[in-house]
């Protein structure tokens, strides 16, 4: 049977800031490795989306003004798909900026309060401009396994009673530098504020959204490995960084 | 009193400064730029705009994000050529505390800049430093390259940096020239927080215009009405002929602009551009469109300047490269040339140039994630390497990062497996091993990677080291 996933990029144009490009190209090459066919549509403002005919969806971060033009669209023209996708099982990856918006709202430094699609059970909040930015290398505790990236973000999310957080803190900030969470899932949706790009340097969660999304489609996530050495070395690089020197902001 | 309390006190701390950058250059700790500096500014705080005072001629100042080393040392060779004897922060040390060191160092044992009346100040700034540079340096004219994401983790969003430009641009006295890019939205909307006189530079030859936007774009966004830019041509990121369908901002007219560029595959880079001051014919030892930038921005701050076309000319064709951005030399037998690239945009450009001949390139790259490069190497995930696919012999991956540039290459889809080796020195090494005898390895390093390259190559017998350089 010849298998194919499609992948919704949300916002490629605004939601763009950190590389986040390189998820993309990560989910596409690890499923052409398995004779998959990721096709990838982007949908950018004011283009509508199909609830049903997406088995993944990707948004990324942004600067605040651009993230202000797109609360405004994923309200009025895609939250309601989104909303009906995530219930359906849709597998989500939102990244920073989108990670937010997905919340219940985003407070800036500045400014009005965005009000988010309230997908995820959290909310953020900005503690205003002169507020110590959290950044640096991060490490995190998932499945019994770990997850590495880079934050940078200026607004601190907190998890309400629906939410469980994505993973457990051990070197860098996460959410809100307090609690020790990092990210978030609820169903099939993840938020997270690991940018590095994140796939590329995490196989194993790359293949977890891959497996998930098969599973929805075809009951089977089933998937061959790879030979994934040079990730694993990236990967244990940025762990060997992050946990060895403090991170200065 | 007071008057010689001051004296004593510059006179103290330019020789503090000068004894820091022997003792520092010594200890082989560096080129003696930013320690100096830091020691002056402790002994005799406001030093920087007490000497700056004593330029006959004043200062100006180039920023932006990419290109203001080499555009600045292109406005030193002209100022040079135009008869002014310049003080230059020519190692790339942009902060307050590298002026501070350039301005000591020009010092004489009296702490008094000797030849006064026939100095000028050329400083490359860094971006974040500008607001306080142009306050404390009161220069003649400001210089803007380009506005790319560059170093997030340090500078903030892009519109924060532009931001702060507004600001600054907008303390600026009336007398102050601004030399802005045209075709970047960017730096050229910087136009209306400007008090005075606007020199404005750009390319008008669309024959040297790419397909469209590339990944690294960033000013895409009309900031008057949110509307997307309309390109009719794109010459790299978001550089172009632009124009916002809806309010009609759009690329303002350059008074200096390109209306014909050659690049040959073998270089140099030809430049002919009209401005107010006649027609120059610009011959340039470089490769890539964004260099045709760079010395565009110098030639219109020459212009704002009031220097005449003869000698901008001769200023620019006694042109060496900058301080490691490109450079060329033999070793073992190859030819070596490394080009420095420590951004998105900057990147892409020198693929681009890259990919622009035939032949398959043999490629070092080498990512550094120190404060100077960046910590955040995500940044290489909005870089264009698919273009290099067809186009590569050997490909290695060295510095810090090196498995995060490996990687990289790998999703590209250019080498499931390329030589990944994180010690510099080995992996110059092993570069020139595999590249055979009279062929060319380009070595495409970050900015403290570069540092790190020129050391090897010294130690190996094949450099000056930098603070010799004239």
């Amino acid at each position: 049977m010849e298998l194919g996933l499609r992948l919704a990029h949300l916002y490629p144009k605004q939601m763009n800031l950190y590389g986040d490009r390189g998820n993309i190209l990560c989910l596409r090459r690890r499923c052409a490795a398995r004779g998959i066919e990721l096709a990838v549509d982007e949908l950018e403002i004011g283009e509508p989306l199909d609830a049903t005919a997406y088995d993944l969806v990707f948004i990324g971060g942004a600067q605040d003004r651009e993230q202000r033009r797109v609360a405004v669209d994923l309200l009025t023209a895609k939250g309601d798909a989104l909303r009906q996708a995530v219930a359906g099982g849709v597998v989500v990856l939102a990244v920073c900026g989108g990670y937010q918006l997905l919340g219940r709202y985003y407070r800036p430094a500045e400014g009005e309060d965005l009000p988010g699609l309230g997908i995820f059970d959290a909310w953020t909040e900005h503690p205003g401009p002169t507020a110590k930015r959290f950044i640096g290398n991060v490490v995190v505790r998932w499945q019994g396994a770990t997850l590495v990236g880079f934050e940078n973000h200026g607004g601190r999310t907190f998890l309400g009673p629906a939410a469980r957080p994505l993973a457990r803190v051990i070197a860098g900030y996460g959410n809100n530098g307090r609690d020790g969470t990092e990210g978030v899932v609820q169903a099939n949706a993840f938020g997270t504020y690991l940018h590095g790009s994140l796939l590329p340097k995490n196989p194993r969660f790359a293949d977890h959204l891959i497996a998930l999304a098969l599973a929805r489609k075809y009951g089977d996530g089933g998937l061959p490995p790879l030979d994934d050495a040079l990730e694993e070395q990236a990967h244990a690089e940025a762990v060997r960084l992050a946990v060895r020197k403090p991170i200065f902001v | 009193m007071t008057k010689t309390v001051t004296g004593v006190r510059t006179a103290a701390a330019v020789g503090a400064a000068k004894l820091a950058a022997t003792f520092s250059r010594r200890l082989g700790l560096g080129g003696g730029t930013a320690l100096p500096g830091l020691m002056a500014e402790a002994v005799a705080p406001g030093l920087a705009s007490r000497l700056v005072g004593e330029l006959g001629h004043g200062c100006l100042l180039v920023t932006g994000t990419n290109g203001k080393t080499t555009t600045a040392r292109l406005v030193r060779n002209i100022a040079r050529t135009a008869g002014f004897w310049p003080v230059h922060n020519g190692a790339g040390s942009n902060m307050m505390r590298g002026i501070t060191a350039a301005l000591s160092e020009a010092t004489n044992a009296q702490g008094r800049i000797p030849q006064s009346e026939r100095r000028l100040g050329v400083f490359e700034v860094d971006e974040a430093t500008l607001p306080e540079a142009a306050e404390a340096l009161a220069p003649r004219v400001i210089a803007f390259t380009n506005l790319f994401r560059d170093q997030l983790d340090r500078y903030g969003e892009v519109d924060s940096v532009a931001a702060l430009w507004r600001e600054a641009l907008g303390s600026l006295p009336p007398a102050v020239a601004v030399v802005l890019n045209a075709d970047d939205p960017g730096v050229a909307g910087l136009a209306d927080a400007c008090r005075g006189p606007i020199v404005f530079y750009g390319v008008a030859d669309t024959a040297c215009a790419v397909g469209g936007l590339e990944h690294a774009a960033d000013a895409r966004w009309c900031p008057t009405c949110g509307q997307e830019y309309v390109y009719s041509a794109v010459f790299y990121g978001h550089v172009g002929h632009w124009a916002c369908p809806a309010c009609g901002r759009s690329r303002p007219t350059a008074q200096v602009e390109a209306v014909r560029v050659e690049q040959p595959a073998a270089g140099p880079l030809g430049v002919m551009a009209t401005t107010p001051v006649g027609r120059l014919e610009l011959s340039l030892p470089l490769i890539g469109v964004y260099n045709v930038y760079n010395a565009l921005a110098a030639a219109a701050t020459a212009v704002a300047l009031g220097v005449e076309a003869a000698i901008i000319q001769g200023g620019v064709a006694s042109f060496t490269a900058a301080f490691g951005r490109q450079e060329r030399f033999e070793v073992r037998g190859r030819d070596v040339q490394t080009i420095l690239a420590k951004n998105p945009a900057g990147l892409n450009q020198v693929l681009r140039a890259l990919v622009a001949e035939p032949e398959p390139k043999n490629l070092l790259f080498l990512l550094n994630d120190d404060i100077a490069d960046g910590r955040d190497v995500s940044w290489i995930w909005d870089v264009d390497f698919e273009m290099l696919a067809g186009h590569t012999g050997l490909l290695l991956a060295s510095g810090r990062r090196a498995a995060d540039m490996a990687l990289r290459l790998k999703y590209a889809g250019l080498d499931p497996d390329p030589v990944l080796e994180c010690n510099v020195e080995r992996a110059l090494a092993r570069a020139l091993t595999l590249t055979r005898a009279g062929g060319t390895l380009y070595v495409v390093p970050t900015y403290t990677a570069m540092l790190q390259v020129r050391r090897v190559l010294a130690r190996w017998g094949h450099r000056p080291q930098f603070w010799e350089e004239t």
